[in-house]
């Protein structure tokens, strides 16, 4: 019966092998034609600069950020990191250069607001009026002293006023800025050797395009994908021209917005450098390697080029955008396209060498490798599939793009590749079988020795598995970066010398108007504010509670012991006014709070343009917004500290509503839903394949059996990687559904000749694995090392995402080439021991 | 009303100046010049008036915030008006009190009054460029207009809701303002200013502002009684709804003073 159903699908393949050799012209024309058609979806692909992209529309973390994006101003930004060569920020040249490049930031495509510590806006008295408040940039500071009419602004400050500064005056400049919570740690440094210039921006989104027709919508989408781009270009160019004006001033560049540049640059670049290294070294010495056919190798690689052409067409037809992971792509598909080629072209030139016509030498490659090619294409493409589990968008993005170019693949080598293979002249000659030899050697040791090699094996694996739980969930994003990425080099620089680029913005929200100048609330943010800044990973928190203490040592003439909120500061005699009864009995409290209110008005109505307070209070003052900025720190003491001031607001604040995000919030959690979320996927796809093998196979047992070398790969690799990395981020935790479709092809292929030989030839266990060896042994040998090439290729990437999943996929699939050759077999023949004695087995009839 | 019937008559005779056959022998600027002339022309001798309006500020997440601000203001020929703003709402700002003296060369005097302090204190008034009350409104928006803050270039002439426009381009002279250049469009019939463009120091779209229900005064004075200004860049929109306006109230000088600022309630 097997062998009926066997010779059934083998005469349809038969024919369609026939038609492909007899319409080769035909044949080579429609598969280009449709694979043209394919890529000219290409066109449609855009590249997505932000990195928002990570999060599907209903993130939780996401949807919070954008909550307080909205409500506050948008904290999207590029800081410029300036240190002085001869360590000193507080240099009239080095303020010149500091001055200068803060007004030329405010040039930069969609600025908002320029904060450095030149234009800082401090509040105090004149020394001749105590009612008379003065706010104004740091740099105005002695000159609105000396005159009251002054004019002085922070773009009005001129070069001579900063050199008519004498000593004493910088001193005390220097001194005002070291006694601000809101600046030091956050603007410069308490060395005072490192300082920053942080330009905020508000490029347009995604959200600017809904709502547009036609033109409008043309122009504004083509706004959202060159803004990130245009505003990197300034800053570059700006950061050049600062070093070209004063070349004592080292620049570095950080923040959001490079961020997002660096997630588009370094995905380019990976596909400009790393695909041509595959296309045309890697893949075309291996081809030939493996086949030593000129024609061969070259019709492989223009399968190889169509498959991946046609990926990236198809990621445009269906709507996907370029990102980090999508860069990938090429390379992915490249391998795995080589694995099809291979198998067809390899019988080819086999059956030639022997002897027979082209035409038939091709049907008959085509009649043995259809079901085999066309049943791995089904499982890879199952394993990218489950990417679809993911929950960051690239990551389900990729899988798709992948499963396409692996679709395509197959297409192409069962149509394009044998059509062009006929047209091109084939030479052959004959040659040794010296391979083989080596996988006889191989058999014979597996068998002998098996009794030794299933517990070794099962040990070594079960040692190196033990290292599984060393690995940690991370997901930072700054170590999405290697180091020679510059969006890397400076932000660890920033975290170590100045601040840090993870922040954790809360909104606190009181749900009343005018709520946050009630003094309990501002004694509950003040407290939060000490308890966040005791944490050894927080550099510094911005707190309003800030604002408000200088702002109350102001309204009372600048005494030094008014510099509190202003409850606390009524026991020292400032606001004097509220320990007089009052003529009509307005409680005490009610009081502080209207003077609150008015003190935040009043400071208001004193700001300029991009200096205002819409970054830390609500149109309606019922919230406001602290900023956190943490070390480099991992996502898992991420989460684990954003508990802990859940828990501190549960017990200290419990009538407050609290909203914290960021994209350090976001992506530490996206990390860890991500892992489990693939880990769901890769398990029913292991069942989802598992059950195709036993149909394919015709052989429940084995297929359950194929469990066993298709886990134990990727959990030898993530014990490995346990080993010596001990990081798990988003890109690894696609690696377990991505090497399970490849996995399985080795375990197939295997498995499916052991079949074959133990039904079709009536071998016993010991001889089914020698045929198994002796007929697949190489080839699978030959595809791994191509495949490991492969992703190791990918694992050259400085996009450390992608270079983390290749070298991950490289050690899975390594592992899995040595359990299927030295654990399987020794399990086949274990299982099978009790009918050893019967010469036929029963396994078909199973099916 | 002396003076106003003078300048009604140098008015008169700009317009003159201001007829087609004669448009050819202007520079663009000269035309500006003249059309922001005829605007404040038109607008010249009110005396003293009154008007309280309701602020509406919206985030780009759609939530609102109120405010509520009785307004005093009081003709100052040959400089910046003077006024008074006293604010109603949010409740605890009840009572605070704005008093500003612009001036068309040099800086603003404003002070203000803090009904919990019972203080008045004088602020720094060289910033021009921050928002009013955390609206979208800058103070320079919202001070008086005097033609020799600007200098001028007429653009165009386009329509706005059927009604014939001049469109100029005013450039402000100034220090510390917040913006390259404003565009106004000022309707041919009234001198009203319609709808102003604002562009920031980059010369990118800032903010637009613009102006409807308008009501006439004294047979003579147009007043918008909104005013809607969205501001492009943040997609963040303060609408100001003015209601009916006092004109002789009899405000005077004294009103406006630093005393007056504590009695005002």
């Amino acid at each position: 019966m097997a062998n009926a159903d066997n010779t059934h699908d083998n005469s349809n393949t038969v024919k369609f092998a026939r038609m492909v050799v007899n319409n080769k012209w035909t044949v080579l024309f429609l598969s280009l034609l449709l694979s043209f058609l394919a890529t000219f979806g290409a066109s449609l692909l855009e590249i997505k600069t932000d990195y928002r992209v990570f999060f599907s529309k209903d993130n939780p973390q996401m949807l919070a950020f954008e909550d307080i994006q909205d409500t506050y101003d948008k904290a999207d930004n590029v800081m410029f990191v300036l240190t002085p060569k001869d360590g000193n920020v507080f240099s009239k040249q080095t303020l010149k250069t500091i001055q200068w490049a803060t007004e030329e930031g405010w040039k930069t495509p969609y600025v908002t607001r320029v904060d450095s510590i030149t234009n800082y806006q401090h509040t105090w008295v004149s020394p001749d009026d105590e009612d008379y408040m003065l706010v104004g940039a740091l740099l105005c500071i002695p000159n609105k002293t000396a005159d009251m009419d002054s004019e002085c602004e922070h773009d009005g400050v001129t070069e001579e006023m900063i050199d008519g500064l004498n000593d004493q005056q910088i001193k005390d400049l220097s001194e005002i800025l070291l006694n601000e919570p809101q600046i030091l740690n956050r603007m410069i440094n308490p060395d005072k050797t490192v300082t920053a210039i942080n330009v905020t921006v508000q490029p347009p989104g995604d959200p600017d395009i809904e709502g547009l027709e036609g033109e409008a919508k043309a122009e504004m989408q083509t706004k959202v994908m060159t803004a990130v781009p245009e505003i990197t270009a300034f800053a570059r160019d700006l950061k050049q021209r600062i070093m070209d004006r004063d070349p004592n001033i080292e620049v570095r560049m950080t923040g959001v917005i490079m961020m997002n540049n660096a997630f588009a640059e370094t995905g380019m670049n990976d596909m400009l450098t790393l695909t041509p290294l595959m296309l045309f070294i890697v893949i075309p010495l291996a081809l030939f390697l493996m086949l030593r056919s000129i024609p061969g190798t070259i019709s492989s690689v223009f399968v190889i080029i169509l498959s991946i052409t046609a990926a990236m067409g198809g990621a445009g037809w269906l709507g996907i955008f370029l990102t980090g992971p999508i860069f990938s792509v090429p390379t992915i598909v490249a391998t795995m396209a080589v694995a099809d080629s291979v198998h067809l072209l390899v019988t080819f030139l086999q059956n030639k060498r022997r002897g027979m016509a082209k035409d038939e030498a091709m049907v008959e490659a085509i009649r043995i490798n259809m079901m085999p090619i066309f049943l791995t294409s089904v499982t890879t493409i199952i394993g990218f599939l489950t990417m679809n589990f993911s929950e960051v968008p690239p990551l389900r993005d990729m899988g798709n793009t992948v499963a396409v170019g692996v679709a395509w693949a197959f297409f192409l080598s069962v149509t394009f590749l044998p059509a062009l293979m006929m047209i091109l002249p084939v030479k052959s000659k004959a040659r040794e079988q010296g391979e083989s030899k080596a996988m006889d050697k191989l058999a014979d040791f597996v068998i002998t020795k098996r009794k030794i090699l299933l517990p070794a094996m099962a040990a070594l694996s079960i040692a190196i598995i033990a290292f599984l739980p060393k690995n940690d969930l991370n997901d930072e994003f700054v170590k999405y970066f290697d180091e020679t990425i510059d969006f890397r080099v400076d932000s660890d620089y920033t975290a170590d010398n100045l601040t840090g680029l993870y922040v954790m913005l809360y909104s606190i929200q009181t749900g009343k108007q005018d709520g946050i100048h009630e003094s309990e609330f501002l004694d509950t943010i003040e407290s939060f504010s000490s308890f966040a800044a005791q944490q050894p990973e927080v550099l510094h928190v911005q707190s309003y509670g800030d604002v408000m203490k200088r702002l109350n040592k102001s309204m009372n003439g600048d005494k030094q012991d008014c510099y509190n909120l202003p409850k606390q500061s009524l026991d020292v005699g400032c606001n004097a006014v509220l320990n007089e009864p009052d003529e009509e009995g307005v409680e005490l409290d009610t009081r502080i709070r209207e003077l609150t209110a008015q003190y935040t008005l009043m400071y208001e109505t004193s700001l300029p343009r991009g200096m205002d307070l819409n970054n830390q209070l609500n149109g309606d003052k019922s919230s406001t917004r602290m900023q956190l900025s943490l070390k480099n720190i991992s996502s898992i003491e991420v989460i684990a500290l954003e508990e802990k001031f859940a828990q501190w607001f549960k017990d200290n604040a419990s009538t407050l509503e609290i909203s914290a995000s960021s994209p350090a919030i976001m992506f530490s959690h996206v990390g860890q839903r991500n892992i489990y979320s693939m880990i769901q996927g890769t398990a029913i796809a292991l069942v989802l394949i598992s059950f195709i093998l036993g149909i394919a196979l015709r052989s429940w047992r084995l297929g359950l059996l194929s469990l066993i070398p298709n886990i134990i790969p990727m959990a030898v690799a993530f014990g490995i990687w346990g080993m010596f990395k001990g990081q798990v981020g988003m890109g690894l935790s696609v690696v377990m559904g991505m090497t399970l479709g490849i996995v399985v092809d080795d375990t197939v292929h295997f498995l499916s000749k052991y079949l074959r030989a133990r039904r079709e030839k009536g071998m016993d266990q010991e001889e089914a694995v020698r045929y198994a060896f002796h007929t697949v042994g190489m080839a699978l040998t030959v595809t791994t090392i191509v495949l490991v090439l492969g992703f190791l290729v990918l694992g050259m990437s400085h996009y450390v995402m992608n270079a983390e999943m290749g070298i991950m996929t490289a050690i899975t699939l390594a592992a899995a080439l040595i359990i299927d050759f030295l654990l399987l077999p020794p399990l086949l023949m274990l299982f099978k021991k009790s009918k050893k004695t019967k010469p036929v087995e029963s396994v078909g009839e199973k099916a | 009303m002396k003076p106003a019937t003078l300048k009604t008559a140098a008015a008169l005779l700009t317009l003159a100046a201001l007829l087609p056959f004669s448009v050819d022998a202007e520079t663009p600027e000269e035309k500006g010049l003249a059309i922001a002339k005829e605007a404040k022309a038109r607008n010249v001798g009110w005396g003293d008036s009154e008007a309280s309006m309701t602020m509406t500020l919206r985030n780009k997440a759609g939530r609102e915030t109120i405010r509520k601000v009785r307004s005093k203001s009081l003709e100052v020929q040959d400089d910046g008006d003077k006024g008074l703003s006293i604010f109603d709402e949010p409740r605890d700002v009840k009572g605070t009190a704005f008093l500003s003296f612009t001036h068309i060369k040099g800086n603003d005097d404003q002070w203000l009054y803090l009904p919990a302090l019972k203080r008045v204190k004088r602020i720094s008034s060289s910033n021009k460029s921050g928002p009013w009350m955390g609206s979208e409104f800058a103070n320079e928006d919202l001070t008086s207009f005097e033609i020799e803050k600007y200098s001028y270039k007429f653009l165009r002439e386009d329509e706005i809701d059927g009604d014939k426009v001049f469109v100029s381009e005013l450039y402000p002279e100034y220090k510390n303002s917040g913006y390259s250049k404003s565009v106004s469009w000022i309707d041919q019939d009234h001198y009203r200013v319609r709808k102003i463009e604002y562009f920031d120091k980059q010369g990118r779209l800032l903010k637009v502002m613009n102006f409807s229900d308008f009501k006439q005064y004294l047979d003579k004075y147009w007043r918008a009684h909104k005013q809607v200004m969205t501001n492009e860049q943040t997609g963040k929109v303060t609408t100001i709804d003015w209601g009916e306006y006092k004109f002789n109230v009899g405000l005077t000088d004294k009103d406006f003073n630093k005393s007056s600022l504590k009695r005002a309630k």
